[in-house]
């Protein structure tokens, strides 16, 4: 492909993306009135949204063939059980997402160390 | 700003790592290294940026181009749905946080309040740079010294799964019902089974679709100051 080609397709991908992202607000300027089963949506959605993408980050993940697929999951697990053990709220857990993926690296190393950074985290709290 | 770093450091991580992969997946692809650097500030959108790159390594075929990234980044539209009354009224921010709503950021600034006293629009779109700026960062890294830099970034990736783990769980608490969650997960575990695992994302949103217009009966109570008006029954 020439310069010129290259540009013109990283250009259609650019214009492709931009056009899912700003459909929505295309569609339902905010002037008019939106319709009522839009709204709906607008609220209902997100939380299928969310499971849709923590399945998608998950898809690639193969239990027992590699060393990601168990550790991957126990940290997932870890992070949740951190997460639902917190009180109180702290808006968006950054930590926890950060300790997970400190997690992960531990947990490549040996499995043991579940228990001990379970211990600990619930500790810390 | 300061408000909004730290919530956008795991995306640091993850998108600096993956940024960098991105960059020497299109070196190896033969492409120059602007390549990922432009595709990084036009396309920002992790996924689609490697399908593209390996596109620019084909033939010259900028409709196809189109279709595939339309089809990867459809979940985009939903993100604009959950977002049409959030950005309501910003302004000239509105058109960059529109543009730069990929996965993670969507999810922040959806799932985040700002803490008082910070302004909500550049509040979100403070997220929105910062997370555009690792990304190109990686990407610019990876085109540059991508050979050089012979890293294994497996892993790294999880620091963003476990933000939307959060992030589902922080929503399930926070959600007035839960029946939409679990049309969510539903529908993304029986997607492939339809479709196969690659290509699982269109089919599970059409799932997710037809099962919260079905159970809009159930769930719309939960919003009901929200949603007054019913005109339509889904099909339940």
């Amino acid at each position: 492909m020439t310069t010129l080609q290259m540009l013109i397709t990283i250009g259609a991908a650019g214009a492709a993306t931009v056009l899912t992202r700003a459909a929505a607000f295309i569609a339902f300027p905010a002037g008019r009135e939106t319709p009522a089963f839009v709204r709906y949506l607008g609220n209902a959605l997100p939380g299928a949204v969310f499971g849709l993408l923590v399945v998608y980050c998950l898809k690639d993940v193969s239990i027992l063939s590699e060393s990601h697929g168990i550790p991957g999951g126990n940290s997932q697990g870890l992070v949740a059980l951190t997460r639902l053990q917190s009180e109180p709220r702290e808006g968006i857990s950054t930590v926890h997402s950060a300790h997970g993926a400190v997690t992960q690296k531990t947990l490549v190393v040996g499995n043991e160390n579940v228990r001990f950074a379970a211990s600990r985290r619930c500790s810390d709290e | 700003m300061r408000a909004a770093f730290p919530l956008t450091i795991p995306i640091l991580a993850g998108f600096v790592f993956l940024g960098i992969t991105c960059g020497i997946y299109a070196g190896s692809l033969g492409l120059p290294w602007w390549v990922p650097v432009l595709m990084s500030i036009v396309i920002f959108a992790g996924s689609a940026e490697f399908v593209v790159a390996s596109q620019l390594a084909g033939a010259f075929d900028p409709l196809t181009t189109f279709a595939v990234v339309l089809i990867i980044n459809a979940r985009h539209l939903f993100y604009g749905l959950s977002m049409l009354e959030r950005f309501r009224g910003l302004g000239r921010k509105r058109p960059y946080l529109i543009f730069g709503m990929c996965d993670e950021t969507f999810s922040i600034n959806y799932a985040t309040e700002p803490p008082e006293g910070i302004d909500r629009g550049w509040f979100m779109t403070w997220v929105t740079a910062l997370n555009q700026l690792y990304w190109v960062a990686g990407c610019t890294l990876g085109g540059l010294f991508g050979t050089l830099v012979a890293t294994t970034v497996e892993g790294v990736s999880f620091a963003m799964t476990a933000l939307f783990v959060v992030i589902f769980l922080d929503q399930w608490e926070k959600d007035r019902q839960h029946l939409s969650a679990v049309i969510g997960i539903a529908a993304a575990a029986v997607a492939p089974c339809i479709m196969g695992a690659d290509n699982f994302m269109i089919p599970a949103m059409a799932l997710i679709l037809i099962g919260i217009a079905c159970t809009r009966r159930r769930i719309e109570p939960a919003y009901a100051e929200s949603a007054t008006e019913d005109d339509g029954e889904g099909c339940a």
